[in-house]
């Protein structure tokens, strides 16, 4: 149940049968049900055969059907070794909030770090500097890949680095080369929020943000490691509460 | 920030203003000194003649540090028959003071509104919380307006002038009067829940959508923004007397809310519409009165 957008993801004997997504918008528990019904017909799955619902996200309490929650940091651990079972670090940046957590080879988790309340470092500001720069969103990776370098810009404060922008473009600095350096403002603000957790490799980056292409040549220089990027990044925190549902129903019988 | 129409309106846009004291000239005086205050938002430069004030100006920062700083000197010198020349020594403050042509030396910001601090309100002052454009700032000063200890907030907008910009621009309510505006209610709601302003205008949105009125949600806002000021004040603890320098001095919003959440009064502010000093040229103050005693240090006076 992010705050943007609503994940499900159905789990049959332990491999993924379907995944569905929605925007939360105003209702997230209608979204949830939207995705949760679109995702079952997906599978071919009625919907008495799910045995066990497990909510996951900021707006986890507002999920449908529901049988129980498990915390953020829990599931992206459980979804990070689930996918690449050499994993020991997850770091997860969805629309609102950035969070790295540390765990161990079955799964569990052992520590976190987040940054929550504060939209820099998070998806929000990647989009609040694509408003400013006039460029789309899914267009601003790709942009920032053709810069040589990157201009400075304000990177701890969405308000503040949207006047940087708007500064760079007054002074003729090209596109890609802020678009560049909104990534590595970024990245910084992860990386240094990573290393207070201490980084174990290796590393998964997960999260919607996880596909943006910028992004991540921006961490990997900046942490000056290789990441490890899921398929389908943005359904990590939905696995690892399926993963953890099927661990309870296995556990229960 | 996109681009605004011809016919949009600025609902960020305070008043830019220059004024000379009456009843005061600087001929047969021996010490003009100037300070310039370049601040992320305004600039501000003030003209003190034996250590007393002269004029000053308050003028909107553009994108480039050292014309505006120009803009504010050139502003400050108008219609008072002095020259650049006549100027003993300037000082340079304020986020932007590295970029001051002029300057014959840097002095922080933080100092300088202490001075200034102590020049407009007198020795009582003990700590002063300076809400700027870009970041908040708590400081500590003796009787003579020397900085004892501080505490600062910066790179995040919360609870900083360019922040209240942002509100004003969402509702549609020229800056001057937010603070009036999140006064009107009647009854006083909960605080926004978050501090950071990007997502207290998600917020806000919400807020209107389920039909709150401009009042309430400003109210809420401003509500939050106090309580992050006053936290800072708590934190470099609060010696009285308490005064509220930089832009947000002039929001009464605030004033009143940082007051009652510190349960302390803060010393009243001049009212510079009506001719008296502006808390908001503090810093330019306090920069030209230590432009002042470095140039009779420099003379061996």
């Amino acid at each position: 149940m992010g705050i943007q957008t609503v994940k499900v993801v159905i789990l049959k004997d332990g491999t993924v049968a379907s995944r569905s997504k929605a925007f939360s918008g105003f209702e997230p528990t209608k979204a949830a049900e939207q995705a949760f019904e679109e995702a079952l017909k997906n599978a071919k799955i009625p919907k008495k055969d799910v045995v066990q619902i497990l909510a996951t996200g900021s707006g986890m309490e507002m999920a449908p059907y529901a049988n129980g929650t498990v915390s953020m940091m829990g599931a992206d651990a459980k979804a990070g070794v689930f996918l690449f079972p050499s994993a020991r670090t997850v770091i997860d940046i969805g629309a609102e909030e950035a969070r790295a957590v540390k765990c161990d080879e079955r799964g569990f988790m052992m520590d976190f770090v987040v940054n929550e309340r504060c939209a820099a470092g998070a998806g929000t500001f990647i989009e609040a500097m694509a408003r400013a720069l006039e460029v789309k969103l899914e267009d601003m990776g790709p942009l920032s890949l053709k810069a040589e370098r990157a201009s400075p810009i304000n990177a701890s404060c969405v308000i503040f680095g949207e006047s940087d922008v708007v500064t760079l473009i007054h002074r003729q600095e090209s596109k890609p080369e802020i678009a560049r350096a909104v990534f590595d403002a970024m990245a910084d603000r992860v990386s240094s929020m990573v290393h207070r957790l201490g980084i174990n490799p290796e590393v998964v980056l997960a999260g919607g943000v996880a596909k943006d292409v910028g992004f991540i040549e921006s961490l990997k220089r900046t942490l000056g490691i290789n990441l490890l990027i899921p398929e389908y990044p943005e359904y990590a925190g939905a696995l690892g509460a399926a993963l953890t549902a099927a661990n309870r129903v296995k556990a229960a019988k | 920030m996109k681009e605004t129409p011809k016919d949009a309106k600025e609902y960020w846009r305070w008043q830019e203003y220059h004024r000379i004291m009456p009843d005061k000239s600087w001929k047969n005086k021996d010490i003009i000194t100037a300070g310039v205050d370049v601040g992320s938002v305004s600039s501000k430069a003030a003209i003190m003649i034996d250590g007393e004030i002269y004029s000053w100006a308050i003028t909107r920062t553009g994108s480039n540090s050292p014309d505006s700083a120009k803009k504010a000197m050139d502003w400050v010198l108008e219609d008072t028959g002095l020259k650049q020349s006549d100027i003993k020594y300037t000082v340079g403050t304020g986020y932007g003071r590295v970029n001051v042509p002029m300057a014959n030396k840097a002095i922080t910001e933080i100092a300088c509104h202490a001075k200034g601090a102590n020049y407009i309100w007198g020795p009582s002052v003990g700590t002063i919380l300076d809400v700027g454009g870009q970041d908040i700032k708590a400081i500590h000063c003796d009787e003579t307006g020397r900085v004892t200890s501080f505490l600062m907030n910066d790179k995040c907008a919360a609870g900083t002038g360019r922040g209240m910009e942002v509100f004003a621009d969402l509702l549609q309510i020229p800056i001057e009067e937010i603070g009036k505006v999140s006064l009107g209610i009647d009854e006083e709601p909960p605080p926004v829940s978050c501090t950071c302003v990007a997502f207290a205008k998600t917020e806000a949105i919400g807020m209107l959508r389920k039909g709150w009125s401009k009042e309430k949600v400003l109210a809420a806002y401003t509500l939050a923004m106090a309580i992050r000021m006053a936290n800072l004040v708590n934190r470099v603890g609060l010696e009285k007397e308490l005064v509220i320098t930089g832009g947000q001095s002039k929001n009464m919003g605030i004033v009143s809310r940082v007051e009652n959440i510190l349960g302390a009064k803060t010393l009243p502010s001049p009212n510079w519409r009506e001719g008296g000093l502006d808390p908001m040229v503090a810093g330019a103050l306090g920069a030209a009165l230590l432009g002042k005693a470095l140039y009779q240090k420099s003379k061996g006076k």
